[in-house]
């Protein structure tokens, strides 16, 4: 079997995120008054083959711990389509 | 003589300038290439500066993974030593040869320009002939250079005295910390310091013709390095 896999990886709080930064002040700029904590991160979707819903899971968690994520700056979500 | 590798990437473009850096001072100088799974008995490996794999994903994470690597961790772990140039440090940092990790530049620019830099270690490959407090001003070219790593990282970086080169505070003409990094640090190395990793082009510092001389200093460190004892 083959799972949809969506990865999120996003800036670890608390780390300085510029390019959310930069975002924040160009919509304060345009007039979006009250948009604040922007955080800009990175979506990855792929196809993972597994035999299971949990082992596709794993199998992606995996891949961040080793190329996805950068586990001294960035966190990560994993989630799997049904 | 040292035999002195530089390891080319798909997109390293300051090979040349790291292979003239070390023939200069009278280094066997050679390039290797990514693929290559033998360092060809380089007593130096020179990770030089460029955009390897176009920084896709995160700079130095795809490069991280090619063949040569295997072989740079060996030759590490064995004493032997290996430098990282801006590129070449986020690569070392990505594969754990070094601790931390390089992100955007805090203000998001891409910085070319010369800096001031404060010589804080001495006893490793790259700067055993310079001094403890010397000042040096050599340049920058990157959009990543900003070093970040968590407070107890950054604390046993400053405790086990493996900061390189720092970026000098600001004040009347300097050219202080152009990225934001953390405790301004712009080069560290392993406690064997036989591990280095820095921002700044010494390599873009070695004639008059560039500016400054002020990078000669690591290429002639780099030129009298003896390998570690025990090593194979």
């Amino acid at each position: 079997m083959s799972f949809r896999v969506h990865v999120r990886v996003m800036p670890r709080a608390g780390l300085l995120d510029p390019q959310g930064r930069a975002v924040e002040h160009a919509l304060g700029a345009l007039g979006f008054a009250g948009a604040g904590g922007v955080r800009i991160g990175r979506a990855i979707e792929l196809d993972v083959a597994a035999a299971s819903r949990d082992e596709a899971e794993a199998r992606a968690r995996q891949m961040c711990d080793r190329l996805l994520a950068n586990p001294v700056t960035e966190d990560f979500t994993v989630e799997v389509e049904d | 003589m040292q035999r002195v590798a530089i390891v080319r990437f798909p997109g390293s473009n300051r090979d040349l300038d790291a292979l003239r850096a070390a023939e200069r001072v009278g280094s066997e100088a050679y390039f290797v290439w990514h693929r290559d799974t033998a360092l060809e008995g380089a007593d130096i490996v020179v990770l030089p500066g460029g955009f390897s794999y176009g920084d896709y994903l995160r700079s130095g994470a795809i490069a991280r993974f090619s063949p040569v690597m295997q072989a740079i961790q060996r030759h590490a772990a064995d004493g032997g030593a290996v430098i990282g140039i801006c590129n070449g440090f986020q690569i070392l940092c990505e594969a754990g040869l070094l601790p931390g990790a390089l992100v955007r530049n805090a203000r998001l620019s891409f910085v070319a320009k010369p800096v001031d830099l404060l010589v804080e270690r001495t006893s490793t490959v790259f700067t055993s002939a310079l001094s403890r407090g010397d000042r040096i001003r050599i340049p920058v070219a990157h959009g990543d250079g900003r070093f970040v790593a968590d407070p107890t990282t950054l604390d046993r970086i400053e405790a086990e005295d493996c900061v390189v080169v720092r970026y000098l505070p600001a004040g009347p003409g300097i050219e202080a910390n152009p990225n934001g990094s953390d405790r301004d640090i712009a080069g560290i190395c392993n406690p064997a310091g036989n591990v280095v990793g820095l921002m700044p082009h010494p390599e873009n510092a070695i004639d008059q013709l560039q500016g400054t001389r002020d990078g000669s200093g690591f290429f002639s460190s780099m030129a009298a390095w003896q390998p570690l004892a025990g090593r194979r």
